[in-house]
Order: structure tokens, then C-alpha cells, then sequence
């Protein structure tokens, strides 16, 4: 089942025992915010991994996804499954709109026109009424999931969360190695080839960024209820620099390494944070390190060091 | 006063000024990019890290070693320059064999480096630089009063740009650079070092960056975010005028200055967006970009 190979299933079921185990040590509300990153990571990843484009923008996706998500649960009181699925639509329309507009280019044009994009939609949620401007959507209500669960409870959060990580996660995954996925991978090798076969790689490559940014507007929307508040930080830049960093490290390409990058650096904030400025320097070290060393990432190295696919 | 379109001439003469100062910054900082680009095949995403690097190193040597702003303003680039070429010689040139995507990651880290280690030293609020006495003031041009540094970083800008331009186009160092960038290994087998000729290249580039920033100085307030803001914006400029002309990169970035000025008098709420919303219709249209060659 979603092509699994023995080491990837041995791994699968050790990440889904971490994320069941870790709840009782860890802070939960930590736990959400690396789950939400790692789901985010998943969408990135499934572009540039897969495709082999470099979304510099998905700070717009996951952002908007979070606005539009935090202002329906505000002003609406919807279940909380409406909210992100909300966000997964918001995602997915911008996608739609955007991708169309950066698949014109490839390559290095493709990341700048995507994060020049991503600017634009910052510019916009910066002067749009319904984001509330610098302070953002604060105090959103977690509200209900099917009407009975009750989220305000963390822990029950958390094992919503988990369960919309793990959703995504195997989406992606399935997505990949679908005969779509293969095509993609195709494109991404050799696109006049694939071009030559029939293929109309322009429309898999719109294809794939819809699904990524519906996957990014997910983890917004998700995020959103976890900590009650939609930011213009979700929109910005420094999140879409984030994002590549996380699935840099973490192995591009992998199928762990978005979800382990997620763990990594989400923690190295967390722990970091008290040193102010010292966690961009340290960013910016581990990305030039990781360029320069260990193109592989984490995971990408202790694959091929066991010489399997993970 | 006059009235032009219903807008009183001196507004109108205001906002086109400001308009051509950010235009130049826009001309510099894309004309390096392209430089850097077409040598180095690499996007220099440290470009605006640098442009900062540029005004604080001015903002350095006067406050600590009390050397003034034209001084500054050879030195700085200077200094930047120079270690542009320790980047190049340590890190940047490990990257050519690969894929392009990781020169624009790697620079990507630096400039979050660089950033965070003046965020560290200096804060975040913006210092002050003094606008020199000889250009502080005003001159009555008749329809409207320009203060005289801005006139004169407008004028900066473009003697540096044409100055880079015939370098590239009219020289024989500037026929060199252009082979390399078509074919290096024959330029290389005529004879000239072509590694060089590359470390050269991004000097200039970062050179043309920190002299922009220098020139920016007294206009902004010198402050570690002061080139991520621009350089968002500059890389759309890139996307619109294609990374192929110089003279194409120039005439972007200051049409696209003018224009973000005009918004502001005509439509204020979009003067933030236009740029980008330029860079959409140009990709509608001419998705390769204004001077861009086909792909």
C-alpha cells in the first residue's frame, strides 16, 4: 500500500510510534507546531523534490490558507474540519492563479518569481482589512472537529493534528508514486523528452503546484487553529527561507526528510530563541553547510550511508 | 502652479524624483545581478545582504575612523569588493559543477548570515547618516525644488550605470568578459584566466551593490533589513527586464522606478504592489522578459 518499500515501512511505523509516544514526554502545543511544519515541508518538498522546482514563495500558500482558515472559525464559528479544509481550498485557488503565472519560467526564474509573487501577496494581506494588518487574526477559537471533539483540549489537538499530518504525509506519498508522480519525475529529468512523449508537462507542473499549495494552505489552516492566530509572519519571506532550509536539511527529495528537517529546526528555535538574532545566523550557517557538505540532507545521508530509499 | 492631470505639478515632480532614486537602486543592484548571472550563472541572493553591507561599512568608517562620505564611497565598495572575492575564492566557487538552485541557496544562507550578524551588533532600528554638507540643501529647478543629494545620487547612479555598461560593451576587458560568458573553455584556451576573470566579475558586482548602498546611506536609514526590503523588489525587476542586456537591465530599473512613482501620486494603495503586478503582465505577455533572449 502507497508503495512503501520494507525500509520505508519499517521507518513509517516508527514516525507514527513517535508521534503516538512523544505527546507524554513533549509539550504537546511544541509537538503541533513541528507537525504543521513537517506537513509544510511535505508540500515543499513535493515540489522541488519532485519536480524540481524551488518554490521561494510557499509562505504565500501556507499564510493565506491560515488567514482565510482563522477568519471563517472567527467569524463563523464553522467546525473546525470546514476551517481547514478552508485552508486547503484558499491554498489551492492562489495556486491555481500564481502557478499559472510561474511555470511560464523554470529554474532560478522560477524561485524568483515565486517569492516576488509571494511579496505581492504579503503587500496585499499587509493592506487588506480582514487580516487586521501588524496585529493579525488574534484569539481564534479552536472550536469542535464533527461536532463532538472538543479542541480546546490540547491534547485532543494534538491527535487531530497528528492525524492531518499523517493524511497529507501518505498524500503525498501517494501522490508521487502514482503514474502522475512518475510523469513528474519524468519532467524533472529530461522535460523536452517528456515533452516529445505527448506529455503536456506544463499542465502536470500546474497540476503539482495545486496540489502542493493545497497541501501548504492545509498546514496554514491547521496551524491557525492550533495557536489561535493568523500572522503576517505566516505570509513573509523569512517563512518561505524557513521552509527551504527545513527540507534542505532534512533530505530534498526524501520522503522523511521534510518531517525530520521539521523536527530540527523547529526545535533549534524553540531552544534558540532567547539568543535573538543568533538563530538567523545560525540558519544562514546551517544552510551554507548543508549546500556545501551535505546536499543529501539528514536523511539523504543515512539512506544512502544504509544504501536504501527512504 | 501648474496642474498636470488634476495633480499639482510640484507633487507630481516629487513623486517622479523619489520614483528615479528607487529606479537607480533598482538599475544598480539588477545590473550587478545580471553581471554576476551571466559570468557566474549563480543569483546572487546575498546581493542584498551586500547593498547593506555597503552602507554600514560607510557608516562604520565615519563614526569610528571618522572618514567622511566620499571617501566612503570608494572605499566601501572597496572593502565590499574585496570580500566578495574571499566569498567567491572560499565558498561560491564549489558551486558551478551543480545545479543552479544551489548557488541561489547557498547565497540565500549568507545573506542570513550577514543580516543576523549586523542584527546582532547593531539592532535592528535604523542609524542615521548624515547627508554631506556640500549636497545638503535645495535647488530651485523652477517648477519644483530638488534637494541636491537626491539629484545627485540620481546622477551617480547613471554615470556608474552607463560607466558599467561601456565597460562590458566597449572595452576589450568587456569583449573578454562577454566570450567567457558565451563560451569558457575557449576563451580559456586562448589563454586567459578565465577562474579570475570570474572572481573579478563578482567583486564588481558586490562592488556595484555596496556603492548603491553607500549612495543610500543618508536616504534610508542605515539598518540591517534595508536590503531585504529592496531586494524582493529587484528581483522582480530582474523577471521583467530577462537577465540578458545590460543596457536592458539599466532601463528597467529606472522605467520601473517612474512607474512605482506615478502610481504613488495617481493610485497610492497599489504603489507597494505595481512592480509586481508589472512583472505579471510581462510574464502574460513576454514571459522571457522585455530584454530577455528566448529561451
Amino acid at each position: 500500500m502507497f508503495g512503501f518499500s520494507r525500509a520505508q515501512s519499517i521507518a513509517f511505523v516508527l514516525m507514527v510510534a513517535l508521534i503516538a509516544l512523544c505527546p507524554f514526554v513533549l509539550y504537546p502545543v511544541f509537538l503541533m507546531r513541528v507537525l504543521t511544519a513537517a506537513l509544510f515541508a511535505c508540500s515543499f518538498n513535493l515540489m522541488i523534490g519532485y519536480v524540481g522546482l524551488l518554490s521561494f514563495g510557499q509562505a504565500a500558500f501556507f499564510g493565506m490558507g491560515s488567514y482565510v482558515a482563522a477568519w471563517t472559525m472567527k467569524a463563523w464559528h464553522v467546525d473546525a474540519s470546514i476551517a481547514i479544509a478552508v485552508g486547503g481550498l484558499t491554498g489551492a485557488a492562489l495556486g491555481l492563479v500564481l502557478g499559472f503565472l510561474a511555470i511560464r519560467r523554470s529554474g532560478i526564474y522560477f524561485a524568483m518569481i515565486t517569492l516576488a509573487l509571494a511579496q505581492m501577496v504579503y503587500f496585499f494581506c499587509l493592506e487588506a482589512p480582514f487580516t487586521g494588518g501588524e496585529d493579525g487574526i488574534q484569539q481564534v477559537p479552536r472550536g469542535h472537529l464533527f461536532g463532538f471533539l472538543d479542541l480546546s483540549n490540547d491534547m485532543t489537538m494534538y491527535w487531530v493534528t497528528a492525524g492531518v499530518f499523517l493524511a497529507g504525509f501518505l498524500l503525498v506519498h501517494r501522490i508521487i508514486h502514482s503514474p502522475f508522480g512518475q510523469v513528474l519525475k519524468g519532467i524533472r529529468e529530461n522535460e523536452p523528452r517528456a515533452t516529445s512523449l505527448g506529455y503536456r508537462t506544463d499542465d502536470y507542473k500546474l497540476i503539482a503546484f495545486v496540489l502542493s499549495c493545497t497541501i501548504a494552505g492545509i498546514a496554514g489552516g491547521t496551524k491557525a487553529l492550533v495557536f489561535g492566530i493568523a500572522t503576517l509572519t505566516d505570509v513573509h519571506s523569512s517563512t518561505s527561507g524557513e521552509i527551504v532550509l527545513t527540507t534542505l536539511l532534512g533530505g530534498l527529495g526524501t520522503v522523511f526528510g521534510p518531517a525530520v528537517g521539521a523536527l530540527v529546526v523547529t526545535s533549534m528555535e524553540n531552544y534558540l530563541a532567547q539568543f535573538g538574532a543568533w538563530v538567523t545566523v545560525t540558519q544562514g550557517v546551517i544552510f551554507m553547510v548543508c549546500v556545501l557538505a551535505f546536499r543529501r540532507g539528514i536523511v539523504g545521508e543515512i539512506a544512502s550511508y544504509l544504501k536504501i530509499s527512504l | 502652479m501648474i496642474m498636470i492631470f488634476g495633480i499639482p505639478g510640484p507633487l507630481l515632480f516629487g513623486q517622479l524624483l523619489l520614483g528615479l532614486i528607487n529606479g537607480a537602486f533598482y538599475a544598480m543592484l539588477s545590473l550587478g545581478l545580471a553581471v554576476i548571472f551571466g559570468m557566474l550563472n549563480i543569483i546572487n541572493f546575498a546581493h542584498g545582504a551586500l547593498f547593506m553591507m555597503g552602507a554600514f561599512v560607510s557608516w562604520i568608517l565615519l563614526n569610528y575612523l571618522g572618514i567622511g562620505y566620499f571617501p566612503a564611497l570608494i572605499l566601501s565598495p572597496l572593502l565590499v569588493g574585496i570580500f566578495g572575492i574571499v566569498l567567491e575564492k572560499t565558498v561560491i566557487s564549489r558551486l558551478y559543477k551543480l545545479d543552479h538552485l544551489y548557488g541561489l541557496l547557498l547565497t540565500f544562507g549568507l545573506s542570513l548570515v550577514i543580516e543576523g550578524l549586523f542584527r546582532n551588533a547593531y539592532g535592528s532600528s535604523g542609524m542615521p547618516y548624515r547627508i554631506p554638507d556640500m549636497l545638503s540643501g535645495a535647488t530651485n529647478l523652477g517648477f519644483m525644488y530638488m534637494p541636491n543629494y537626491r539629484g545627485w545620487v540620481v546622477l551617480a547612479a547613471l554615470t556608474v550605470c552607463i560607466a558599467t555598461w561601456a565597460i562590458i560593451e566597449k572595452t576589450s576587458l568587456g569583449a573578454t568578459l562577454r566570450a567567457a560568458t558565451e563560451n569558457a573553455p575557449m576563451v580559456q584556451a586562448f589563454g586567459v584566466n578565465v577562474p579570475r576573470l570570474i572572481t573579478l566579475t563578482y567583486a564588481g558586482g558586490v562592488a556595484l551593490a555596496a556603492f548603491a548602498g553607500v549612495l543610500a546611506a543618508p536616504i534610508y536609514s542605515v539598518n540591517p533589513n534595508m536590503g531585504s526590503n529592496f531586494i524582493n523588489t529587484v528581483f522582480a525587476v530582474v523577471v521583467i527586464g530577462g537577465m540578458g542586456s545590460i543596457m536592458g537591465s539599466i532601463v528597467t530599473g529606472f522605467g520601473l522606478g517612474v512607474v512605482e512613482g506615478l502610481t504613488k501620486v495617481f493610485y497610492p494603495q497599489a504603489s507597494a504592489t505595481v512592480v509586481f503586478l508589472v512583472m505579471v503582465i510581462v510574464l502574460l505577455v513576454r514571459p522571457r522578459g522585455l530584454f530577455g533572449k528566448a529561451a
